[in-house]
């Protein structure tokens, strides 16, 4: 079903994870996560802990945001983030790093789980988790299973199927342990008995290493996949490892499964065994032109530059600095955005690399259709959008696109298809949400 | 031979009848009324079918015209007080005075003004910059320079300018349907009143930032200074969401605003150059774009 096979390029396949040091000042965005933007319950001039909560989830789908370091609040003002747009932001002075106290700063691994399936829940919206594979949905969300739906399948993303990036490989092959506890957690939180990783088969040393380490663990195996763009798509991953159809529109948990990311597994291992909150994750440099690239475990709100700094200062020909990966990334527009909990590697692509194809007309070679994960057919969503059909567009799925962007890759005709269709997307979504106020209101 | 021919007549002509009477009464029975006026209104209308007056299509609006009770919201951009007029003759009522409007945008970024602080590489449609980024300027509220109003004009009433990157409203061809408007994702083109000699005074500027912010995105930025406000001696100014406004309906255009103004946000078009010796007196000079 559909994929593409872009050049992997994971140049830091084999780099261990590095700390960056602390910055000397951070900025931390009130919105990292899907959904409604954390409140700000510090004022200028406040000294914060590291580790402490310095804005509050409102809502139910929304999340907490904790201090990345020990200082004091500079400013509280709005900033461009890694998504283009202006939000508000926590500017904080680095001054030592002194922890809040009841985070566990050693090194032992605590496998024994004491806590309740609701009390995971809960320390996981307290610890402000999100699922880090780069949606950063709230994970307390996907673990309240509602009523009337049941679960029985976890189902852990260890596929990283995007080029270049490597953090969840140097995770797996460094904290596997740590992951498979926090697999155990999650299994424990939705009350399951089962859980399946799904690793891509080009990182063959982490599926080796993952299953030995799996053995120790019940309910837990580890499959090898197809190296394949996007693999790691939801919808795909369910299909691939327990083979069933999400449903158009549908959710994961309609098919009874979940899916987390294994990044996502360690930050609830340390939330939940180390009472340690989501504030550092981490994040591949990567870039053929890079002297020094590598995988770094950084604090969120850390400037990219100086992360870029860290790997060997921007090459001359850098085109673009993408945040993310080279397929589903966003080209940043300064390199001073800060870090946030979806950032899962900055790429910098040489200038050659990085400029777009010449646009020509379409030749109705079908190739995107072909390439569409999800059955769409992109060349016609994209004419749809182009001309403000979006009725005929909602009718043809548009909503349905996850933006993988293989349509785009694949086209001969450099035709900028996922452009078009994520207006459309988004159009569409606007006039469904219009629509739905407009029934509740008659 | 002939009785064929005859018999196929009469039966032939015979059949005719019977249909024509049942067609007679169907038609009768079935016979949907429709006001001759709107005929006649809709052939006074431009027939530019633009939407301009709000209605799917000129039909559309002279059947409005003549359900309607008076003529209040009803107005034909395109044909102006004149047809407006031959529509009221005709349907027995009276056109208010709609004030000509023309199409006017609210931004001057130049990119001698505003520089690109990143480049877009994507397609070519303002409203996909929009849901992608703040833009390639660090003003995240003006032009975004990829022409969707002048791809919106049914009038050729617009032109991107590629000196400036920005459309260019010929003020002769506007009528004033709005479909610019409408198809600016930024909401920065506005329909004012129109006044004599195509005189304009307004703030060319649709930034909400504070004013530092503002000011480094783009130099003719209005920081809400306040300046053009307590200078205006006719209430016309009204400063809100960190921008002046200025009501086209209230200006005298005395022109003391433009002077006033620091960052020349404030544009007048269309004047007489002013006199050598209002200078002398140390106001600033504000030089008269050319359109």
């Amino acid at each position: 079903m559909g994929g593409v096979h872009p050049p992997e390029n994971k140049l830091t396949a084999g780099i261990p994870i590095q700390v960056l040091p602390v910055p000397t000042a951070v900025v931390i965005p009130v919105s990292q996560h899907i959904g409604v933007p954390a409140t700000v319950i510090v004022n200028k001039g406040d000294k914060v802990k590291t580790g402490q909560k310095i804005a509050e989830s409102k809502g139910f789908v929304s999340s907490n945001i904790h201090s990345s370091v020990s200082g004091k609040v500079n400013r509280i003002d709005s900033v461009i983030d890694t998504s283009g747009y202006k939000q508000t932001a926590i500017f904080i002075d680095v001054d030592g790093d002194e922890w809040v106290e009841t985070i566990d700063r050693s090194d032992e691994i605590i496998v024994d789980i004491r806590l309740t399936s609701e009390e995971i829940v809960k320390r996981c919206l307290e610890s402000g988790i999100v699922g880090l594979g780069g949606a950063t949905f709230p994970s307390h969300v996907k673990l309240t299973v509602p009523s009337g739906k049941k679960c029985d399948i976890l189902i852990i993303n260890g596929v990283e199927c995007e080029p270049y990036l490597t953090s969840d490989h140097r995770l797996m092959m460094e904290r596997g342990e740590e992951i498979l506890i926090g697999i155990s957690i999650l299994m424990k939180a939705l009350n399951v008995n089962m859980a399946r990783i799904g690793i891509e088969n080009n990182k063959l040393d982490a599926i080796e290493h993952m299953t030995k380490l799996a053995g120790g663990f019940q309910g837990i195996t580890v499959h090898a996949l197809k190296v394949k763009y996007p693999q790691g798509a939801e919808k795909q991953l369910i299909k691939a490892l327990i083979n069933r159809e999400v449903p158009s529109g549908r959710l994961p948990l309609d098919v009874n499964c979940v899916v987390h990311n294994v990044g996502t597994s360690f930050a609830v291992y340390e939330a939940v065994q180390k009472n340690k909150p989501l504030f550092e994750r981490v994040v591949t440099i990567t870039g053929k032109s890079l002297t020094n690239p590598g995988n770094y475990l950084v604090r969120t709100g850390t400037p990219i530059s100086k992360l870029i700094e860290a790997a060997g200062g921007l090459p001359e020909d850098t085109g673009k600095i993408i945040c993310g990966g080279p397929m589903m990334g966003k080209a940043i527009s300064n390199p001073d955005v800060p870090v946030v909990k979806g950032t899962s590697g900055i790429v910098l692509l040489p200038r050659d690399e990085s400029v777009r194809a010449e646009v020509n007309p379409c030749i109705r070679c079908a190739k995107c259709v072909s390439v569409c994960a999800l059955n769409l057919e992109p060349y016609l969503l994209m004419t749809l959008s182009e001309r403000g059909m979006f009725e005929k567009a909602e009718h043809e799925r548009i909503t349905d696109c996850m933006e993988c962007g293989s349509c785009s890759y694949t086209c001969p005709a450099g035709r900028p298809l996922l452009d078009y269709i994520r207006l459309g997307k988004s159009t569409v979504i606007k006039i469904a949400r219009e629509r739905v106020v407009k029934q509740k209101v008659s | 031979m002939s009785s064929i021919v005859l018999i196929t007549i009469i039966s032939l002509s015979l059949l005719a009848l019977f249909s024509a009477i049942i067609l007679y009464f169907v038609a009768r029975k079935f016979k949907v009324f429709e006001d001759p006026r709107i005929d006649e209104v809709q052939n006074v209308l431009p027939a530019a079918n633009c939407g301009g007056c709000g209605f799917a299509g000129c039909r559309n609006f002279a059947e409005a015209l003549v359900r309607a009770e008076n003529f209040e919201d009803l107005n034909c951009p395109v044909g102006g007080a004149g047809v407006m007029g031959q529509a009221a003759k005709i349907l027995g009522k009276v056109a208010p005075v709609a004030d000509p409007l023309v199409a006017v945008l609210l931004c001057n970024g130049t990119p001698e003004f505003r520089p690109n602080t990143s480049n877009y590489d994507g397609a070519p449609d303002c409203r996909i910059i929009n849901t992608l980024y703040g833009g390639e300027t660090d003003c995240s509220f003006g032009c975004l320079g990829k022409g969707d109003c002048v791809r919106a004009c049914k009038f050729s009433a617009m032109y991107m300018d590629l000196n400036t990157g920005l459309p260019v409203i010929s003020d002769d061809k506007c009528i004033a349907c709005g479909a610019c408007v409408k198809a600016c994702p930024r909401n920065i083109i506005e329909l004012r009143k129109k006044a004599k000699k195509d005189r304009k005074i307004y703030v060319a500027c649709s930034n909400c930032d504070k004013g530092g912010p503002a000011r480094r995105a783009c130099k003719v930025a209005c920081i809400a200074c306040s300046k053009c406000f307590k200078v205006c001696e006719f209430d016309a100014i009204t400063i809100e969401n960190n921008l002046a406004y200025i009501d086209a309906t209230k200006c005298t255009f005395c022109r003391k605003c433009v002077a006033e103004c620091p960052t020349n946000s404030i544009i007048e078009l269309n004047f007489p150059p002013r006199k050598p010796k209002v200078e002398a007196q140390g106001v600033t000079t504000v030089t008269t774009p050319d359109v």
